[in-house]
């Protein structure tokens, strides 16, 4: 709780020092402790409160452990809380007085009010003390079978507690095998849902070590679990409808009957208020149809109008999480999303993550048909006063052009933010027109006009002016005073701050000389000069290498530095179609959210229940990837900015290497992670096939021992579907097999009578 | 699966901390705070609601300007931490009536009390408040509502909720009411968020509705609870683009394009007869959220002109035209514009015009704003082009744009053990739309953009009706809303809450019930007035006192 080390920390007027207040809280609590006045659990109530008080703004108070525990001996329930509570965040630094707590924790345990023999179990099992786990099996033991659902969830999830205290304990005592009977059997939808979570925790943590347990894991999602599960998904709450959900989204159906009847199942889920639960439905359904594109495609058609509800729907943290997971769908599937394109549009208020994640959709729905509108929109952001945002579009505006085949309308714009004067604005202007004529040169006319005229002294942003240069080396012929502005810079060289703006500016200077010699001959001499002076390394060398080239052969050194160049068709992607994968298959979670697979950004120790089949689906994926993984890695490293960092790749080495010098620790790690989890699963998978039915005998075993409980696995396991659906199985597959996209307006009316 | 959860204030002192596993570190507050304090990574200014620092995932949301924070290591999912992060927001301020630092601070054992209920292991173990109770022993403190500042519209956007701080009721799920007696209470508001953008020459180019239907439930005993909404109402527009306005031939119909429910709502019948039914959970939740793109009547209209009169004025003109009924007004309208960097007058980037006599505007009238530029130095060429984009926010009370109605709210009696004799009726008899225009004006001759957001609160009744049969005849009504309600008697934030009970004027949503129906309690002096349901023929000396 309250970090002690903050205890430490500069009191603010408002708090309390410390020291002094301890201990006199310490000396009225021991006159408290023996006193059985009336009225005396009111004084004890407000002592309590400031001990707590004290313990949540980061004062240490465990000084009072003993006192606190010899006023615990009360029937007051707001007390008892108060004191389970402090009990439980002090008692780890103090083992030997948490002994103290036992006797009271145990004989509350058995109290006739199941309320306080629930608080009592779960401050008992919070109490994270080794030696003293012995004491926890029993009262553990009696909660797994206690009469009163609320002592049941607490057991279940002190077992987990215990577990990560003492792991051998917690198995001695055999204690997973009864939470799986538990899920299975349990009236109580709760229970089910906490021995599913520690289930899951227990038997992922034990799989690296116990064969067993690795097959109980791979057990949790066969069939007969998962329908038991889906048969009763209505009964759970809607947290533990997300666990669930997670859970059959790794379930692997044997036909696409089975994909079918899920579907079925679980579409009304789509409605729900809650968008974890919603994301949950999504990502089951998205990985039921991964295989079968057509209906994989419908699928996104029928997310499409839940998902927008629920981005307008919520607070803005809300909804930017459910706007990241409409992103990567976009990212996958622009065209589906094409006409969608007005729901992307910012809004003044909106944060800048939220619009920094619209700009990006917006630039990936571009097409044909909405090309204007959006451009149109995206300038009216260029002018916003939100600066970042601003920056944004108009890159959003460059990249949109780069992809389009049709330009001339968004060149024109592009023109015209150099003509607005806003020094952010020329500046990702220049950028973008840099970008642009390397790969459409046949606009180089137009633009040029432009770009002459714009004032070297105006622009200041390094990657601007390392743009504006290289326009002016490049296109030396058609500006008529390029070397007299190439001149006048570079008699500021010792004032210019950025080595990558004194490198393009060599480099510049080299291609004008090649192209008008006199003019440029002594600017060369001049840039040279001051380039071998630099005390910037890759500078230096490179005014070197060009010095010697030219000693050399100067029509050599015009083949080295002044090629014929071809137009650069398409620009490199961000992330590898591996990586994208990756995280798609991590649907609904924060992958998404970080646009990176989790071993990028978790430890593995902490890698979690949720991921712990992801493996087996992916086998192919993850082979792959452990030989792809350092191009995929080098090029994700640098994220956003690398359409600028590959156009300057032929210039600047210097600042590719470090590129991959810096991606260079990742890779080794997540190789090594990678190919863990491989062997892991190679040994998971070999064992798990011919096991499978031995484990659903094993689930029957235990089903059998419990006579009135349902059997789920007893008899052959099947879905309890939508009993209103209108349409009978069949149609409704051919429905979500046959329908065209285009055909969606029969669709969607369709698909709303289903659900009501 | 979190790690821990933690409450802190704007300056960043813990007010709750609550650790669940243990494995993150405990100085996590701190390098939490002060990460997002100094957010300045990639130049953004806001920190994400999530995000990663040395293998910890921190996830925060803000409500009414506190942090609630939650800390894992572990991958999870990302929109079930946040929803739940405002979803113990939402329990906590059922418990405490009102949610800010002091309440919060004045209740942080009870809070405890919650959270240990709430999660367990950092796994979330329920979120109702309806279950929490039984295991909430603290008496909340309840802190005055009234001192509470009501915040002003555009700071309601900036949070991006929906819900209307002020005129939420400001009552504890378990506090009982000064007078020792629970009050049965029902409310039901309709709140709508509209934006819409449209061109200088007032075309839309885009509209939308983004509406919640939202309850507060006092009602002992849980009793069933059927909602009407219009029969006319459609659901999924198809496939067609949304924004084809082709299909709106005015016939009337309310079209949603897309809507969700709470939990709790059975939609048996809901195509039959659009009627929702649920057993409404004690405390406030969204019954259902819904998203309309159908077209419909903005209900302002703003036309501005940037002229430039020399080479450092220029001269903004703000048309302003309230296109809706001169029966209704618009309050607290604040229109904001922002300016060039470079402007000396009209205090630097921002001037807002909604003083004096301009924060009222009645339907159906035009205001003109007009205000005088000069810039230090000589602007490049289209100043238009920098000004903007033009911001509204108002609050419109009985006005809700998307017509979407709640025709009538019927609580249906739950066991025949149940003893309803009380027949209490509360509403919120003003609507307290909340409208906030954005408009964009980029050219004078180019594109003028507005996008226009409002919320509408619609008070419905709440009646407990001694009902054996199952089919009431309940007319129906015209509306929900009260058209010719007096304006000046409604202030819109706070006052409603302490609504006196004698005042309340006939209500014309009450169904003509039966007379003998109503054993009425002879200690509820409530009950006098609301008894038999007329029609109001002047609402006016009903409710004026």
């Amino acid at each position: 709780m309250a970090p002690p080390a903050q205890a430490h920390r500069s009191p603010s007027p408002s708090q309390p020092s410390g020291k002094g207040e301890v201990s006199d809280l310490k000396s009225q609590l021991r006159q408290l402790a023996g006193s059985r006045a009336p009225g005396i659990d009111d004084s004890k109530r407000e002592l309590f409160k400031k001990v707590i008080s004290y313990m949540t703004i980061g004062i240490d108070v465990s000084a009072v452990f003993g006192e606190m525990v010899m006023c615990s001996a009360t029937s007051d329930i707001v007390l008892k809380k108060m004191c389970y509570l402090y009990v439980g965040n002090y008692a780890k630094v103090n083992p030997d007085l948490a002994l103290l707590t036992i006797n009271f924790l145990q004989r509350d345990c058995k109290d006739e009010d199941p309320m306080i023999r629930g608080l009592a179990l779960r401050s008992l099992c919070s109490l994270r003390v080794a030696n003293l786990v012995e004491y926890l099996v029993g009262p553990l033991g009696l909660g797994l079978k206690d009469n009163n659902s609320y002592v049941r969830t607490v057991a279940v999830i002190g077992v987990l507690k215990l577990y990560h205290i003492s792991a051998p304990t917690c198995i001695d005592a055999d204690f997973p095998p009864t939470l799986k009977h538990l899920m299975l059997n349990d009236p109580d939808p709760q229970v089910v849902a906490n021995c599913l979570s520690a289930l899951q925790e227990i038997w992922s943590l034990e799989a690296s070590t116990s064969e067993e347990a690795s097959r109980e894991r791979e057990a949790l999602i066969s069939k007969p679990v998962i329908y038991y599960l889906l048969n009763r998904i209505k009964e759970f709450s809607e947290w533990a409808q997300c666990l669930v959900l997670e859970l059959v989204a790794k379930y692997v159906p044997l036909d696409s009957n089975e994909i079918f009847d899920i579907m079925n199942l679980l579409e009304d889920r789509l409605q729900h208020a809650n968008g974890a639960v919603v994301l949950s439905t999504i990502k089951v359904f998205l990985h039921l149809t991964l295989s079968m594109t057509d209906v994989h495609q419908q699928v996104y058609e029928r997310i499409k109008a839940p998902l927008l509800t629920l981005v307008s729907s919520g607070s803005p943290e809300q909804s930017y999480a459910v706007l990241s997971h409409l992103h990567i769908l976009v990212m996958r599937a622009p065209f589906i999303f094409a006409s969608d394109y007005k729901h992307f549009y910012c809004q003044y208020n909106e944060p800048s993550y939220v619009k920094k994640l619209k700009l990006e959709m917006l630039t990936a729905v571009a097409n044909e048909s909405n090309t204007y509108e959006i451009v149109t929109e995206l300038c009216e952001y260029a002018a916003n006063v939100d600066i970042p945002i601003a920056r944004e579009s108009i890159r959003a505006v460059g990249k949109i052009a780069l992809q389009q085949y049709d330009v001339n309308a968004i060149v024109d714009r592009l023109l015209q933010f150099l003509e607005m004067e806003k020094d952010y604005v020329t500046a990702e202007a220049l950028v973008l027109v840099k970008d642009l004529l390397r790969k459409y040169p046949q606009w180089s006319h137009d633009c040029i006009a432009v770009v002459g005229s714009i004032s070297s002294q105006n622009v200041q942003e390094p990657k601007a002016k390392a743009a504006l240069i290289w326009m002016l080396g490049e296109y030396s012929q058609d500006m008529q005073d390029a070397p007299y502005i190439l001149e006048s810079l570079t008699e500021n060289w010792e004032e210019e701050p950025s080595a990558e703006v004194r490198l393009h500016l060599l480099t510049a200077v080299m291609k004008c000389f090649f192209k008008r010699p006199p003019e440029t001959q002594k600017v060369l001499g001049a840039a040279l000069a001051a380039g071998l002076a630099d005390f910037h390394q890759d500078v230096h060398d490179r005014a070197l290498f060009y010095h010697r080239l030219l000693q050399y052969n100067v029509s050599v050194a015009e083949r080295v530095v002044n090629p014929p160049k071809q137009a650069v068709s398409v620009f490199a992607d961000t992330q590898s179609s591996e990586i994208k994968d990756r995280i798609f298959d991590e649907f609904n979670s924060l992958s998404v959210v970080y646009q990176k697979p989790s071993y990028m950004f978790t430890d593995k120790d902490y890698r979690g229940p949720f991921e712990f089949s992801d493996e087996l689906g992916n086998l192919s994926i993850a082979a792959e990837s452990a030989d792809n993984v350092v191009p995929a890695q080098g090029v994700e490293a640098n994220d956003k900015d690398l359409l600028l960092s590959t156009s300057e790749k032929e210039e600047i080495r210097g600042a590719t290497f470090n590129v991959s010098g810096y991606s260079a620790p990742l890779y080794d790690s997540s190789a090594a992670s990678v190919q863990s989890e491989l062997a892991i699963i190679s040994s998971t998978s070999a064992g798990s096939a011919p096991s499978s039915s031995l484990a659903i005998d094993d689930l029957l075993g235990l089903g059998l021992s419990a006579a009135p409980a349902p059997e789920p696995a007893s008899v052959p396991p099947s879905l309890k579907l939508n009993s209103k659906a209108i349409l009978d199985p069949g149609t409704f597959q051919q429905k979500w097999r046959q329908l065209p996209i285009s055909l969606s307006q029969v669709y969607l009316p369709f698909l709303t009578l289903i659900l009501f | 699966m979190i790690s821990q959860f933690f409450v802190l204030s704007q300056r960043g002192d813990n007010i709750v901390f609550r650790d669940y596993r243990g494995e993150v570190q405990k100085g996590s507050a701190e390098i939490f705070f002060r990460k997002v304090k100094f957010w300045k990574d990639d130049g953004e200014e806001e920190a994400p609601p999530v995000f990663n620092v040395d293998g910890v995932n921190y996830f925060h949301v803000k409500v009414v300007g506190l942090l609630f924070v939650a800390t894992t290591r572990v991958n999870v999912s990302p929109s079930l931490v946040l929803e739940l992060l405002q979803r113990i927001a939402r329990v906590i301020k059922d418990y405490l009536g009102v949610l800010n630092e002091d309440s919060l601070r004045k209740n942080f054992v009870l809070v405890y009390e919650l959270l240990d209920e709430v999660i367990d292991f950092g796994y979330v173990q329920t979120t109702s408040t309806e279950v929490l109770k039984s295991y909430v022993f603290n008496e909340p403190i309840v802190v005055d509502a009234a001192r509470l500042q009501p915040l002003s519209p555009a700071a309601i956007f900036m949070q991006g909720t929906k819900r209307m701080p002020g005129t939420a009721v400001t009552k504890s799920v378990v506090a009982n009411e000064p007078g020792g007696r629970k009050r049965e209470e029902i409310f039901v508001d309709i709140i709508e968020k509209i934006s819409v953008t449209f061109s200088s020459s007032g075309y839309i180019l885009t509209s939308e509705i983004d509406g919640t239907i939202q309850m507060k439930s006092y009602l002992t005993g849980n009793p069933e609870i059927r909602l009407a909404l219009n029969d006319d109402l459609l659901i999924g527009k198809g496939g067609r683009s949304i924004y084809d306005y082709r299909s709106s031939t005015g016939s009337g119909a309310v079209v949603l394009d897309d809507c969700n429910f709470h939990e709790s709502v059975r939609l048996d019948s809901f195509d039959v007869d659009r009627t929702l039914s649920l057993v409404p959970p004690d405390g406030e939740f969204p019954v259902m959220n819904y998203r309309m793109t159908q077209e419909f009547k903005p209900p302002f209209r703003i036309n501005t002109l940037v002229e430039e009169a020399g080479a450092l004025k220029a001269e903004v003109i703000i048309k302003i035209s309230a296109e809706f009924s001169a029966s209704i007004t618009a309050n607290t309208i604040v229109v904001e514009m922002p300016l060039p960097k470079y402007t000396t007058r009209d205090h630097g980037s921002f001037f807002v015009v909604a003083d004096g006599e301009s924060t009222q505007i009645v339907g159906g009238s035009e205001h003109t704003l007009r205000a005088k530029l000069t810039f230090s130095q000589e602007s490049h060429g289209n100043i238009t082009k920098e000004v903007g984009p033009v911001n509204m926010t108002f609050t419109i009370p009985m006005y809700n744009a998307s017509k979407l109605q709640v025709k009538y709210l019927q609580i249906a009696k739950k066991s025949s053990t149940y003893n309803p004799y009380r027949w209490t009726s509360s509403f919120k008899p003003l609507n307290d739309p909340e409208m906030a225009s954005h408009l964009n004006s980029s050219n004078l001759f180019a594109l003028l953009l507005a996008a226009l957001l409002f919320i509408s609160r619609n008070g419905v009744a709440g009646s407990r009706q001694l009902l054996e049969k199952t089919e009431p005849e309940i007319p129906e009504f015209p509306k929900p809303n009260i058209p010719e309600f007096p304006k000046p008697e409604f202030p819109p934030l706070p006052t409603i809450p302490t609504f006196p009970k004698p005042e309340l004027p006939p209500f014309p949503f009450i169904p003509n019930l039966p007379k003998p129906e109503f054993p009425f309690v002879p200690h509820a002096p409530a009950l006098q007035k609301p008894g038999v349901p007329k029609r109001p023929e002047s609402p006016h000396s009903a409710s004026s006192p």
